[in-house]
């Protein structure tokens, strides 16, 4: 009995190659015909968030919000991008300095990947610029996908799990998931 | 989404056998041969591998021989004959001559080899250093980045993937990496070395014959790792002079309108949050310094020939070109990258 168990289990092995295949998935950006504006790229990207999932999850599997937040390297990049944009000049790895801290819990503007997205291309009162116009779609999506890393919101399977330079923090994909508390401004 | 991205870098794939044809068609103006040395290092290593190629051909023919006569002599029999018990009746005769002699063969062979790699690595070790002109080589993926030191701060300038450098004087290089591990080849100027994050390494050479020699990443670095080259311009000292002091110039005020647009259009979008123009605002350092992009001979590391058309679809679409290069595609609008274009043109 106990064989056939055996043998059932090891037939199944092969299945786990499976998970988390879109992990290390690339895709290559084609230029997009027109910046869509910020409302028409949040229409088409960003589905209604149902349920109570954590931090509002991306639901559709073919957004950027849902695509760049389940792959290692959109993460990479985010990271990397945040410090060559200099994200770090005011946040700093996250735990804030001239602008809040990105590693905590409080969202003064939002935790779902519409609101950073917003924050991002908009900007917000009090010092945030609107980088709209300086980084690409792509990009922008990448860093928004990092930013939610941060404080635990994306899987940890694909979260980056060390710095380049001296680790700052405890790595993203170790950093438990942090229930988003909305901080009016 | 497989099936895009594959496709995609199939595109991409046969479109760069396309250009390397077609730069190969155009009598390629660079050579990239370990056997042509340009340089005394690489005459050193040229000639290492001659007496290694002749030792072997001799140790091979040798064996070849060996292996025949075993061939030939062996002994023959069908059915009739009767079994070979010779070796229980009588003691096989040891074959201590041929084993003595094979081995102080292989003995001298070997000795040989190792005094000429001896000797080899204590000729590229030896160069003279007096005047030696300074290049700090920093690996990206997929570029080259090169900073030309000099004792005044103001006289130290920087340029991407086309080195040159004066015939006859050497040149030291500081290794080093922003990534992942590389390897600078120059074929006709001297082995490879590797540049590795966070630990800095040096490097010499000397290039005495003037000409263009092409260099490639000899250490597998990432999807782009194909196209990440470099070309070494050895030119005459004066000419070297008038080229480093038209690199340490900054980029021309635009006279044209068009320029001028196009000048504004990079400041004001993505352009400027990468690159580096010196004399404009734009001084990020995370691509390649394009103060005189249009002095260069290629684009993209090598990719691409540097020609205004070649340069518009780069921007539009590198990840046509080179999938998953660190660059985005750009949708601008078309006069505004028509007036980029230009403006990028103007800068020699």
């Amino acid at each position: 009995m106990s064989c056939v168990r055996h043998r059932v289990a090891l037939a199944l092995m092969p299945l786990l190659l499976l998970v988390a295949c879109e992990r290390e998935q690339r895709t290559f950006e084609a230029p997009v015909d027109e910046r869509p504006t910020v409302q028409a790229a949040l229409a088409t990207e960003l589905q209604p968030v149902t349920g109570n999932s954590v931090g509002g999850k991306p639901a559709d599997p073919k957004s950027h919000a849902y695509r760049e937040e389940n792959n290692a390297q959109s993460l990479a990049d985010g990271k990397r991008i945040y410090i060559w944009f200099n994200c770090n000049g005011c946040h700093a790895h996250g735990g804030g300095g001239m602008g809040p801290a990105l590693m905590d819990e409080q969202w003064t503007y939002g935790s779902k990947p519409q609101d950073i997205y917003r924050t991002i291309v908009e900007g917000r009162p009090n010092g945030m610029p609107a980088f709209g116009a300086r980084i690409s779609e792509a990009e922008i999506w990448k860093l928004v996908a990092y930013v939610r890393s941060m404080s635990g919101l994306a899987p940890s399977d694909a979260a980056p799990s060390r710095d380049d330079d001296l680790a700052a923090r405890v790595p993203e994909n170790r950093t438990k998931p942090l229930p988003p508390r909305e901080q009016k401004p | 989404m497989i099936r895009r991205g594959s496709i995609r870098t199939l595109g991409a794939g046969l479109w760069s056998c396309v250009m390397y044809g077609a730069t190969q068609a155009s009598a390629a103006p660079f050579t990239q041969d370990a056997l042509t040395a340009a340089g005394p290092q690489a005459a050193h290593i040229a000639h290492l591998w001659n007496v290694m190629l002749a030792v072997c051909l001799v140790v091979f023919i040798a064996v070849m021989i060996a292996l025949a006569a075993a061939v030939i002599r062996a002994p023959r029999g069908d059915s009739a004959t009767p079994p070979d018990a010779d070796a229980l009746v009588r003691e096989e005769r040891p074959a201590s001559r041929a084993v003595a002699i094979a081995v102080l063969a292989s003995t001298a062979g070997l000795a040989l080899v190792f005094w000429a790699s001896v000797h080899t690595e204590r000729a590229l070790a030896g160069m003279d250093h007096a005047r030696a002109l300074h290049i700090t080589l920093t690996g990206h993926q997929y570029w080259w980045e090169a900073e030309y030191d000099d004792p005044a701060p103001a006289q130290v300038f920087s340029t991407a993937n086309e080195l040159h450098v004066p015939v006859g004087r050497p040149v030291i290089f500081t290794l080093q990496s922003d990534d992942v591990i590389h390897s600078f080849w120059v074929p006709n100027l001297h082995g490879k070395k590797d540049l590795i994050p966070g630990h800095t390494s040096t490097f010499d050479l000397r290039v005495d014959r003037p000409g263009t020699y092409r260099g490639q990443c000899a250490e597998f670095c990432g999807y782009q790792h194909a196209h990440m080259a470099l070309l070494v311009v050895a030119q005459s000292p004066d000419e070297f002079d008038r080229w480093a002091q038209g690199q340490r110039q900054p980029a021309a005020e635009p006279a044209a309108p068009d320029a001028q647009r196009g000048r504004d259009v990079f400041l004001a979008s993505t352009c400027a949050m990468c690159h580096a123009v010196s004399g404009t605002t734009a001084s990020a350092r995370k691509a390649p310094d394009l103060t005189h992009l249009a002095s260069r001979s290629t684009l993209a590391a090598g990719t691409l020939p540097n020609k205004p058309e070649n340069l518009a679809r780069w921007i539009e679409d590198p990840q046509r070109y080179k999938p998953g290069v660190n660059m985005p595609p750009h949708a601008l609008p078309q006069q505004d990258a028509q007036a980029l274009v230009a403006w990028l043109g103007t800068l020699q």
